[in-house]
């Protein structure tokens, strides 16, 4: 599974029912927690299945392959999304996401990078990701192994960080196109929206600014993502960014666009517009099984 | 002197050399020797010595500019894919700036990162206290899995810096700017969590690190004159703290002083304290930088206005010695 996975193409309809089965146990998994991050990694797993199940070269039996492209989530919040992903990956039984942010488990609240296999690095302080990103480019320039990728998820939220933008400059100034950075813009941030917060916009012209190549597309469309990667591999001249437009906690009516859901798992606290919290794991999971052409991964 | 291990110290040929000198040389050797090593730097190239790798090694030299959280964070990434990353800025920047990304992508990741905090401490001199770095072993120190060092001359940071190239762990050295006694040679043992007893003695124990250590043994050599036997012991490493070593010295002597151009709160005198009073509690003096700032001025001022000099230990000395007998 995953390994050459470019050999091995599945139909995108499979790549979105790995998708639908990923946020179903995102949704368990942090209802068990009680306690964690809904929005983000919902809105991710569209992307996170692209990467997974299509685009990366990888191998979950072997983690540390020397050969095999590297994920790193700068956005560490984001753990749900990575780890069921890993899971399903096969990386490690899907039983244990039952274990998140428990005592003694190797998911912990944000992700550790010594504890679970296919972890690339410790992550949760928002900004260092993409500096990572950087070393580990460096790192294979000076081996002069250019033919891995780097995937670096970044929150946008998370772009309000100085970090960000000292790595911004040092990526374009040594040219390091072998990382392809995605921002997951989903315009929520705790405090509200991230143009309420600390606007952000225009967003691709700072990081065109900064020397990047910009992507837009539809982060929720499996198919856009799986082709912006394509064409982020082909751009050699610039580093390359694809603002991923997401809608967070896709997927569950009563979560979509709506930021309280950023640092809160179904099941703790009743929300306006939302189920009574002993019902939203409910009406969550009927919602995602019943998905069926709402998430529009495939162009009809 | 009576040492093992070191120069005489009364003499009047002692070399004088900045400590950050010989990191700059050990970093080449270390090149030499392992291809993994690689360095990075703030735009401070030679004051921090590390111009001397840069030039030798271009290819696995990185310059990211004025931004010392980037700094850290990109060596995190040169680590995970087997690097050895030198890092270095002033102490002042780095860890004062980027603690966290030090913390959580090199410490909590457990990779071999190394910060190189040149012109701490008070010999940072006119600079004054915003570059005088006097918070960095406290921070430091508290950091799992990390490894402090600091060296006492500039022979000790060559060898400091080529064991940290050696050593798998996060890493930290602390380098002085200013010209500082050469007391140590190229046969005195070094080893990463060794303390070194320099000059051994029957009565008091002075336990030093970095530029201190000079004016503990010129205090040893007084209080040698005034009748009292005191033992100065080089401790280069923070942590891991040579604990062994210093409890032995206690218990033969019965009462400690420490010495260092630091904050006196959470350095190297803390360390100690926090050995002697869990296992074999008596009477400590710590000497530091009294939860002040420094300020501007030349090495030798400063050091007479924070009261560090050989005289002022001699004098702590000399009361300890009183107290401990009386007790």
């Amino acid at each position: 599974m995953g390994k050459n996975a470019t050999a091995n193409k599945r139909p995108i309809k499979e790549l979105e029912l790995i998708a639908t089965k990923i946020r179903e146990d995102i949704i368990i998994s942090l209802e068990k927690a009680g306690s964690g991050h809904s929005a983000g990694p919902l809105g991710l797993a569209d992307i996170f299945t692209a990467l997974y199940f299509d685009v990366m070269k990888h191998d979950p039996s072997k983690p540390l392959w020397d050969e095999r492209d590297i994920l790193l989530l700068s956005n560490g919040h984001c753990a749900p999304v990575l780890y069921t992903t890993l899971a399903h990956s096969g990386y490690f039984e899907k039983a244990e996401l039952s274990t998140l942010r428990k005592f003694g488990s190797r998911l912990q609240g944000h992700p550790e990078r010594e504890r679970l296999p296919g972890i690339e690095t410790t992550s949760g302080p928002l900004g260092c990701g993409l500096s990572q990103a950087a070393g580990m480019a460096l790192a294979m320039k000076i081996n002069k192994n250019h033919h891995r990728w780097i995937y670096c998820i970044l929150g946008d939220g998370e772009q309000n960080e100085g970090n960000i933008w000292e790595a911004a400059m040092l990526i374009n100034k040594y040219n390091l196109h072998n990382i392809i950075a995605i921002t997951d813009r989903n315009n929520i941030q705790i405090d509200g929206t991230t143009e309420y917060v600390m606007p952000l916009e225009d967003l691709g012209a700072k990081w065109e600014a900064f020397g990047w190549h910009v992507i837009d597309i539809d982060g929720n469309n499996i198919d856009a993502i799986i082709d912006a990667c394509a064409m982020a591999r082909s751009i050699v001249e610039k580093p390359v960014m694809i603002l991923a437009h997401t809608i967070p906690g896709k997927g569950v009516d009563f979560m979509e666009g709506d930021y309280h859901w950023h640092g809160m798992p179904v099941g703790i606290a009743d929300i306006a517009g939302a189920p009574p919290k002993n019902e939203q794991a409910k009406v969550a999971l009927h919602e995602l099984r019943t998905l069926e052409g709402k998430i529009r991964s495939e162009h009809q | 002197m009576r040492d093992l291990h070191i120069v005489d110290i009364s003499s009047n040929d002692i070399v004088y050399e900045p400590i950050r000198k010989g990191f700059g040389r050990g970093l080449v050797e270390a090149g030499r020797q392992n291809d993994q090593v690689v360095a990075l730097c703030a735009d401070l190239t030679e004051s921090t010595q590390i111009h001397l790798f840069a030039k030798e090694f271009p290819e696995r030299y990185i310059e990211v500019g004025i931004a010392e959280q980037n700094l850290v964070t990109v060596a995190a990434g040169l680590a995970a894919m087997g690097k050895i990353p030198f890092t270095s800025s002033y102490a002042a920047f780095s860890p004062g700036r980027n603690w966290e990304q030090y913390k959580t992508t090199a410490c909590i990741n457990n990779q071999p990162v190394k910060i190189v905090g040149s012109h701490a401490g008070l010999y940072t001199g006119p600079d004054g206290a915003t570059h005088q770095m006097l918070e960095d072993i406290a921070l430091m120190r508290v950091l799992p899995n990390n490894v402090v060092i600091v060296p006492c001359d500039s022979i000790e940071a060559y060898k400091a810096t080529l064991a940290l190239s050696q050593d798998k762990r996060p890493g930290y050295i602390r380098l002085a700017r200013d010209n500082s006694a050469v007391m140590t040679t190229d046969d005195t043992p070094f080893q990463i969590g060794k303390a070194q007893v320099f000059s051994p003695g029957q009565d008091v124990t002075i336990i030093a690190c970095g530029t201190m250590v000079y004016q503990a043994l010129l205090a040893a050599e007084m209080l040698y004159h005034d009748g009292i036997d005191a033992e100065v012991i080089n401790v280069a490493t923070i942590k891991p703290l040579d604990t062994d070593t210093i409890l032995a010295s206690a218990k033969k002597t019965g009462c400690v002083i420490t010495v260092e151009e630091a904050q006196i709160n959470g350095g190297l005198g803390s360390a100690v304290a926090e050995v002697l009073s869990e296992n074999y509690p008596l009477p400590l003096v710590r000497m530091g930088v009294r939860d002040r700032f420094g300020e501007s001025g030349t090495p030798a001022e400063l050091l007479e206005h924070f009261g560090l000099t050989a005289k002022h230990i001699a004098l702590q000395a000399h009361s300890i010695v009183k107290k401990s007998v009386d007790s």
